[in-house]
């Protein structure tokens, strides 16, 4: 049997990830300082934990309802209110496997064949398989450094055809670090509202912004509340990444029919997770702070070292990754990244990998301890040093 | 400078992060840092800097007790004076002044159980004020000044995920 010619040609067709040559040749070497994590470094708070392990000791080892635990859809509307002002019931929750289930389910709910979405980038690299397992096909709309990485309202009327039925939006974003404020929601909502528009809007690093600035979320917009899922979950936020757990927000009608959707795929999220999850949000808004102003403090302090190496780059307002430009060096992005992997291991991730438009920039994470970013920060300047000369 | 008490949390958990890295985080010129930390060691604001070693992964041989001990207050002085003859010796790492049911704590390091035993014994036993003492030796360092003293640290095991 010819395999290859057997299988759903769609998924035989996607492209891997072309960083997984580069990722196999860092796990070859020792003493790589690696910033190219896409993951908190902190384990989850150990009263979160706690929880999860009792669950255990007290037998809730079975499934949950479809739609998620009724409490922890309760916790979650309350959370959302709490810090992002949103106006939520709980039918309009539902509890997923992690924030990458959600938007799976958001694609093949909203999407037929001959769609067509908007998927800004540089971004998170899953949007675009998933649309086009969906059936749909995918207009990708550069973001540039010169206006912080953000979706401007003009750019995205330019990509909008007849047959545009979503625009998927990432922000804070990976891997650029770049936030959407007030007024850029309400004027790309401008163009959304005219062009009747579905908004997936993943905002799973919503907790992590800085200087003082809140995250906006897509879901305070009210009178798109129809049209917009926002995406969220515990990952990043609580450092629950293995818990895998994650949830949507959305119009009653769409969580039915993604509901539906995830009865027959998933069953229900890990049951463990979503008692843990419910201690998380009624306890853990300290833990947040506290992981976020840690966070901060590496963003500076790196910042400020990229500076005194001369590379330039936006100052990013959320998430946690840096995003400079490497092109003084006079590298592409993946040559740049393999040649600091080998001569001075340090591993960050090439910013190609999120996009044509990532081209010229790398992914740097301060999810990372302040020992090893001072280590990268070091073996970086030898690096350029080296390179410019 | 008025961010002497998030200089002094980064400090405290941090005693290595250099002048520059302090500037970075709280936003003023590494030079006002300095200065800052110079006036927070003259009003010994900062007391000192410490490593935190784990001793049991040396092959220095250590024993660590910890004593409880029964003062009668002095007139005028209340504790301060005994608790000045205790921690004057050199063996003596730290002093507390409690509440409830004994008045000061004393840590102590020696080499051997027979050295700690002696001290108690042929000096803190015999001050005056002090009326009774319990010998606590220490087992195990679980964590010290909020960092773990893990017998392996674990390796991360985070995945390259983008």
């Amino acid at each position: 049997m010819n395999l290859p010619n057997s299988i759903n040609p769609v998924i035989r067709d996607l492209k891997p990830s072309g960083i997984r040559k580069f990722f196999d040749l860092a796990s070859t070497m020792d003493n790589v300082v690696s910033l190219s994590i896409g993951e908190p470094d902190f384990a989850t708070p150990w009263h979160i934990r706690d929880v999860g392990i009792y669950s255990l000791e007290k037998s809730r080892t079975h499934y949950l309802a479809n739609a998620g635990l009724a409490e922890l859809r309760e916790e979650i509307t309350k959370y959302a209110s709490r810090r992002f002002g949103l106006s939520y019931q709980p039918q309009n929750v539902l509890v997923t496997v992690g924030g990458s289930e959600a938007i799976d389910l958001a694609c093949r709910v909203l999407l037929a064949p001959g769609d067509e979405v908007i998927v800004p980038e540089p971004s998170f690299v899953c949007y675009e398989p998933l649309c086009r397992m969906a059936g749909a096909s995918v207009i990708r709309l550069r973001t540039q450094a010169e206006d912080e990485f953000r979706v401007k309202p003009e750019a995205l009327e330019a990509a909008i055809t007849p047959r545009t039925k979503l625009l998927i939006l990432s922000y804070p974003n990976n891997p650029t670090g770049a936030i959407l404020r007030k007024e850029d929601v309400e004027a790309l909502a401008d163009v959304i509202r005219k062009h009747d528009l579905f908004v997936l809007s993943d905002e799973i690093y919503a907790e992590l912004t800085y200087g003082g600035e809140r995250h906006f979320s897509f879901g305070a917009v009210e009178d798109l509340k129809e049209r917009v899922l926002v995406v969220n979950g515990f990952s990043k936020a609580y450092a629950m990444t293995g818990w895998r757990l994650g949830y949507v927000m959305g119009d009653e009608y769409l969580i039915k029919m993604m509901t539906k959707l995830h009865q027959f795929g998933i069953m229900s999220a890990p049951t463990t997770s979503q008692y843990a999850a419910c201690e998380a949000l009624r306890e853990g808004d300290e833990d947040i702070d506290a992981m976020r102003e840690e966070y901060d403090d590496r963003r500076r302090i790196i910042l400020d070292g990229l500076a005194n190496l001369g590379l330039a780059c936006f100052e990013p307002k959320g998430a946690f990754y840096v995003f400079p430009e490497i092109v003084s060096t006079g590298l592409d992005s993946e040559s740049f990244c393999e040649a600091l992997l080998r001569e001075e291991r340090v591993a960050v991730v090439p910013g190609n990998a999120f996009g044509d438009s990532g081209e010229g920039f790398v992914r740097i994470s301060y999810a990372a301890s302040l020992e090893n970013i001072s280590k990268a920060m070091e073996r970086m300047e030898s690096f350029l040093k080296r390179h410019r000369d | 400078m008025e961010n002497n008490e998030k200089l002094l949390k980064q400090l405290e958990k941090n005693g290595r992060i250099t002048g520059e890295q302090l500037a970075s985080v709280l936003g003023e010129s590494a030079d006002e840092i300095r200065d800052t930390i110079a006036e927070l060691e003259r009003e010994k604001v900062i007391v000192g800097y410490n490593a935190l070693i784990d001793w049991d992964k040396t092959d220095r041989e250590l024993v660590t007790a910890l004593i409880e001990v029964k003062v009668t207050p002095q007139r005028g002085d209340g504790f301060d004076r005994v608790a000045a003859r205790i921690y004057q010796y050199p063996e003596v790492t730290s002093v507390y002044l409690l509440s409830g049911g004994f008045d000061l704590v004393v840590m102590i390091e020696g080499k051997t159980l027979k050295e700690v035993a002696h001290f108690v014994s042929s000096k803190l036993a015999t001050i005056d004020a002090v009326t009774g003492t319990a010998t606590h030796f220490v087992l195990k360092k679980y964590k010290d000044k909020g960092v773990l003293f893990e017998e392996d640290a674990e390796e991360d095991r985070r995945i390259l995920v983008i």
